[in-house]
């Protein structure tokens, strides 16, 4: 069985936001490039799954749409463990136009399943794993904290609002996945990173698609007013505030 | 014409999260002149859907279908799709919540509807549509165009005010074909906790981190909320350590939450913890170190040591909201 990783290249999580032309456009300059985190557990579950003498699961692709830029991002996936990769050539802009780019070239190939993380850290939009699913008029699981695959069979746990279920699924099928679906991501070793420089990484022409969003302005959060600091004798005085001031308690 | 808004429901009852949704879909209604109906899944007594006429939706759809028991991405996608058309709703609205995320993007491309996740607000134009969301993980906001005929909105938890209305909202059942054949996922087992407040609904949330130095020191943590009515959060480090369980995780790739109130024991407040809280009403921290980032992001601070505070704090609550 082959599972594909969606793989979104985005700006290190503790990037300050800064934006040009007007604050319509995201400022990379001096952005560091990671895989977005929940991509990165996603794969370090997939890589364990190959590992796995119980599993069926014996290759693991990435998948990304996004320019030449995004593939030291791509050859990081491939250090990790990833088998081969394909980046579809295009600025990624709009959710919809990236799960149809993804799902066009989804479509011809052979899978048990495709991860996708829940959401990008940088536009926040919890949107392509979903599109990629109804492009492909397969069934989705959202909110996937596990996956066990036992030879071919694949069962997946999913948050619930105070707990998990058990799922069956038959593959094909996507899964949208969050925190627990492993841990900790992977770092690549330095065989690794040697052998990611020979791995396939074949680029895609992206097919003609229409955008539905345009992220028209940007702004930065209101300065907070500064923290009220309360003498550690006086713990009161944070009962008081927060009863008369905030008027929570 | 309508606005369309889907209200879950947990054990056949509404909760606050479903009442802010229809206060939000009535004034997106109210800016588009048109009218608000709500689309109810599963078994909900008369009186319970007539509290979402109290917010604001003029007309409520109850579907009861036994294969409508457990989500399924896909056939949830096509019943709420269906209703959309018969509604002629233009705008079609949903919690961002786990099952808000699991069939907005669906239903996205099923109606060719734009899709604005997220959101805090109100649009702030409708012509053209445009709405306001965090980005960057709230290091930042957008405002978003939307460019398509139906345009699909998920709303933040806990981020618009209810509105009550005196009206009396029509219920109309609806019913729709769907063979056992059509779920494709299998839910086989179930472990859910009931009754216990949870994180995502919690107005006051007691958090601490790697300042409580082991898990044996949670017990204040633990009792004090209690006594708040809150819910217990953690930072990374503390549940990667095993010290707290991964729900309650809050941060950038944890739990994202909006209470009125959070109260920080021992945290430092990396940028990927505040990414997770920055949309809190209060924030109140408690640390050792007076350089410690939370001091910038909080409300109200105290430094010193949180096992001295702690307990200090506990007994004035217990002596003032006894």
């Amino acid at each position: 069985m082959r599972i594909f990783v969606c793989l979104g290249n985005v700006p290190d999580t503790t990037t300050k936001a800064k934006f040009t032309e007007n604050n319509s456009v995201f400022d990379t300059t001096g952005v560091q490039w990671i895989i977005n985190p929940w991509d990165e557990l996603a794969l370090t579950r997939a890589i364990e799954l190959k590992e796995d003498a119980n599993s069926s699961v014996e290759k693991v692709t990435v998948i990304t749409v996004g320019t030449k830029s995004a593939e030291p991002t791509i050859r990081k996936a491939l250090a990790i463990g990833a088998d081969d990769a394909i980046r579809i050539d295009a600025e990624p802009n709009d959710a919809y136009a990236v799960a149809a780019q993804l799902a066009d070239v989804l479509k011809d190939e052979d899978f048990g399943f495709v991860m996708c993380g829940i959401e990008s850290c940088d536009y926040n939009g919890s949107a392509v794993g979903g599109m990629l699913s109804e492009f492909l008029d397969l069934p989705s699981v959202s909110a996937v904290a596990g996956v066990e695959v036992e030879g071919e069979k694949v069962s997946v746990s999913r948050t619930i609002d105070g707990g998990k279920e058990i799922i069956n699924i038959d593959t094909p099928f996507i899964a949208i996945v969050h925190k627990g679906i492993s841990i900790e991501p992977r770092i690549p070793a330095m065989r690794g990173i040697m052998m990611a420089r020979k791995k396939p990484l074949n680029v895609v022409e992206a097919s003609e698609t229409e955008l539905l969003t345009d992220h028209k302005s940007f702004e930065l959060p209101q300065p907070k007013p500064p923290c009220k600091m309360i003498d550690p004798e006086n713990v009161k005085e944070l009962f008081d505030l927060l009863q008369n001031e905030a008027k929570i308690m | 014409m309508t606005v369309l808004v889907f209200t879950e429901n947990w054990d056949g009852k509404f909760k606050k999260l479903s009442f802010e949704l229809v206060s939000y879909a009535r004034e997106v209604a109210e800016k588009l002149n048109v009218s608000v109906v709500a689309l109810s899944i599963g078994e909900v007594d008369e009186d319970e859907l007539k509290k979402l006429g109290d917010y604001g939706a003029d007309k409520i759809v109850s579907i009861t279908n036994d294969h409508l028991k457990t989500l399924d991405n896909q056939v949830y996608t096509k019943v709420i799709s269906e209703v959309t058309q018969k509604e002629n709703a233009k705008v079609l609205i949903l919690s961002h919540n786990n099952t808000g995320k699991a069939i907005a993007p669906r239903l996205s491309v099923k109606l060719k509807a734009a899709l604005g996740s997220g959101l805090i607000r109100l649009p702030s134009e409708v012509d053209p549509f445009t709405v306001y969301k965090k980005v960057f993980t709230g290091k930042a906001f957008a405002n978003v165009i939307l460019n398509s005929d139906i345009k699909i909105l998920t709303l933040s938890q806990n981020s618009f005010k209810l509105i009550s209305s005196d009206n009396k909202a029509t219920i109309e059942e609806y019913s729709t074909d769907i063979q056992a054949s059509d779920i494709k996922t299998k839910v086989t087992s179930t472990d859910k906790q009931t009754g216990k407040l949870l994180l995502t609904d919690a107005e006051i949330v007691v958090s601490g981190g790697r300042g409580m130095k082991s898990s044996d020191n949670w017990g204040p943590i633990e009792e004090l909320a209690k006594l708040l009515g809150a819910a217990t959060a953690c930072s990374r480090p503390v549940s990667d350590e095993g010290w707290r369980p991964h729900e309650e995780h809050t941060g950038q790739t944890g739990k994202i939450i909006a209470p009125n109130l959070y109260i920080a024991v021992g945290i430092s407040g990396a940028i990927q913890h505040l990414a997770g809280i920055s949309s809190s009403k209060y924030i109140v921290a408690i640390n050792i170190d007076p350089d410690a980032p939370i001091f910038e992001a909080a409300d109200y601070g105290i430094v010193g040591d949180a096992h001295k505070i702690l307990p200090e704090l506990i007994s004035i609550v217990k002596e003032n909201l006894s």
